[in-house]
């Protein structure tokens, strides 16, 4: 079996690299996809901590499973607020620049 | 799933459900304003059903209890129905039920999607109901999502780019904020093999400690930072308080008056159920987290509202420095555990911390909605939000003038409104747990606040009306805004300014019935009985 540490650091790494794409993308669209990146990592997470670890009893434990299943379901409702939002925001300003987006600030 | 199972979570199915009615009226009748009495008069049913379960609590049905979910409930360990949960419920209902009430006139100017307005709130507030009760990280998630989700959109509501900008903000920040919950979570369940949150305090436990490290492991460590980073977005706290001004200024204000009450109000109830409940032997590392977290955000929060210019926007900046003083009263109730002396005082000493944050709560929102729904009432008259235009405010409109004023006073934190008895409370037991410094920063920050609360109040009552009234606002504050000046009267939204209001002085002339009914709800919470 692959030691649990690995997934870990896949999981991490792909963490911060949906992070530094929240950073470092102007476009929103890219912005929410760096989002569904770090969303990706924890579901990792959450599986391999799931799989390595015995449960109680004789059942093995399916709640990190199950927590993904729910952050999938959840993450695609988000998306598609995102989008009409984004979709929105395009029709009134003809662009979906983040750094634009800047009728208020201080 | 037995029936009664559906009774345990009826107050939050009937909420949704209402929600859904509402929009599906919009599709069938042309009489708008039918709207909005349906959804005030619907609101009795979750109100009913949650007195219901507090009259089965309280021992009026049979044996009084202290959490009505069975055992062998399918909901056991995700749902916990006790006192602490229907004070949420409560607060949550009267909120939707006022922001609803002043939102009447306001909906009246949109010229479409009125159901959608009413049942996104009231689906939010479904999902807020649900996250006070919540004790396992999966309906935790989904409970925030689901208070979170709908007022994105709402924020996102006008046809407007200030509107479409706020909605944008707050959908990337929610959006980062949960990814970053999520990953706590993950950490958090790695290390407990839980995902309740009495079996995390199980599992934390059973697992060996480095003693020298805070959290005694790295894992549990940037979990519960994680943790705390997405919740402070509910919160509107420090660290994740950038969004809170530009929500503020652009979304609809009816939305931002709930929003800035239930919405902050049920994630503190989130906040000291995770902190009791799954950590009770880990007092002190929250203590110095949370004091952190509190003294930042009121000092931000106060530092930056002096120098605001819209209304909306220094609203913003008071939140965030309102979620800082309630977080002292958290910071507090976490050191009772092991304080200096170890045995904490006991003798209901032990409850006092959460009990004051629970009361402010109450109170802040009483005064946070009489603020909001004054502003409301005078942006449908002035159709502006810069405090420049307020001035000879009480001329033109006496009432609103007078109650924005006292709401004013009240967030400042003078006697007799609910909020001074609340400062008092958390600032003593800020020093009674050893946090003096907390608790004299604290009261610096109230000195400074009041400078930039009653700026407002001596533009409102000394200046004159401006020139050319609300034409010279249109240049800076959008002249898409949904609150054309009208001379029409909008006596509901008055009616919820005078309730409001009301509400704020009673709770300072009388605290005591609304005390003890946080008292009793924070014994709900496990954590507090080991203390």
């Amino acid at each position: 079996m692959v030691p649990l540490v690995y997934f870990q650091l896949l999981s991490a790494a792909l963490f911060i690299i949906g992070l530094y794409g929240v950073m470092a993308r102007r476009s929103a669209v890219l912005i929410i996809m760096s989002i569904e990146l770090m969303l990706n990592a924890v579901n990792i997470n959450l599986i391999a901590a799931a799989s390595h670890r015995e449960g109680w009893g004789s059942f093995v434990n399916f709640d990190g499973q199950i927590i993904a299943i729910f952050i999938i379901t959840v993450a695609a409702a988000e998306v598609g607020l995102a989008m009409a939002i984004i979709l929105r925001m395009y029709r009134n300003r003809a662009t979906v620049n983040v750094d634009e987006i800047d009728l208020m600030k201080w | 799933m037995s029936l009664h199972d559906l009774y345990l979570i009826s107050p939050q199915l009937t909420m949704a459900g209402l929600g859904i009615l509402v929009i599906l009226l919009d599709l069938a009748t042309d009489r708008k304003g039918w709207l909005a009495a349906a959804a005030l008069l619907g609101l009795a049913a979750p109100l009913a059903l949650t007195l219901v379960q507090l009259a089965q609590l309280t021992g009026i049905y049979g044996p009084a209890l202290d959490n009505l979910t069975p055992a062998s409930s399918i909901l056991a360990p995700s749902l916990s129905v006790d006192r602490f949960g229907l004070f949420f419920n409560f607060l949550v209902i009267t909120a939707a039920a006022l922001v609803i009430l002043a939102s009447v006139d306001y909906v009246k100017g949109l010229t479409r999607l009125q159901g959608e307005f009413y049942g996104l709130l009231l689906l939010s507030a479904s999902g807020m109901m649900l996250l006070a009760s919540a004790t396992e990280l999966i309906t935790i998630y989904v409970a925030l999502e689901l208070t979170t989700l709908p007022l994105v959109a709402l924020a996102a509501f006008l046809m407007n780019a200030r509107s479409g900008e706020a909605g944008v903000k707050f959908l990337i920040i929610s959006a980062i904020s949960s990814a970053l919950t999520l990953y706590g979570m993950a950490l958090i369940f790695g290390f407990t093999g839980s995902t309740s949150l009495e079996g995390i305090a199980a599992g934390l436990g059973q697992a060996t400690a480095q003693p020298n490290l805070p959290f005694g492991s790295y894992a549990l460590l940037v979990g519960v930072a994680l943790l705390t980073v997405g919740i402070a977005f509910k919160l509107s706290a420090v660290p994740s308080h950038m969004w809170v001004p530009d929500v503020y200024e652009g979304a609809p204000t009816p939305v931002v008056a709930f929003l800035s009450v239930a919405s902050k109000a049920v994630a503190f109830g989130l906040l000291l159920r995770i902190v009791y409940t799954a950590f009770p032997e880990m007092g002190p590392e929250w203590g110095i987290l949370l004091a952190a977290l509190a003294a930042v955000s009121m000092t931000v929060g106060n530092l930056v509202a002096i120098t605001q210019s819209n209304i909306r926007r220094l609203f913003g900046y008071s939140t965030i420095a309102h979620a800082g003083y309630i977080l002292v009263g958290v910071a507090a109730m976490s050191q009772t555990g092991a304080g200096e002396n170890g045995v904490a005082g006991g003798g209901g000493f032990a409850t006092f911390g959460p009990s004051s944050v629970l009361f402010y709560l109450a109170a802040y929102t009483a005064a946070n909605l009489t603020a909001f729904f004054a502003i409301i009432a005078i942006g449908q008259r002035i159709g502006s939000d810069r405090i420049d235009d307020y001035g000879g405010m009480v001329r033109r409109s006496p009432f609103l003038a007078v109650a924005l004023a006292l709401a004013l006073i009240a967030l400042i934190g003078v006697p007799p409104t609910g909020i001074f008895v609340a400062k008092i409370y958390i600032f003593t037991a800020a020093v009674k747990s050893g946090l003096v410094w907390l608790a004299v920063l604290g009261v610096i920050n109230s000195v400074i606040s009041a400078y930039y609360y009653v700026k407002i109040i001596r533009v409102m009552f000394l200046q004159p009306i401006p020139e050319g009234g609300a034409e010279t606002a249109t240049g800076e504050s959008g002249d898409e805004q949904p609150e054309a000046p009208t001379d029409q009267p909008s006596k509901l939204t008055n009616l919820a300014v005078a309730l409001a209001a009301l509400a704020t002085v009673l709770l300072g002339l009388a605290p005591g019935p609304l005390l003890q009914a946080a008292e009793s709800a924070v014994t709900a919470l496990s954590g507090v009985a080991l203390r």
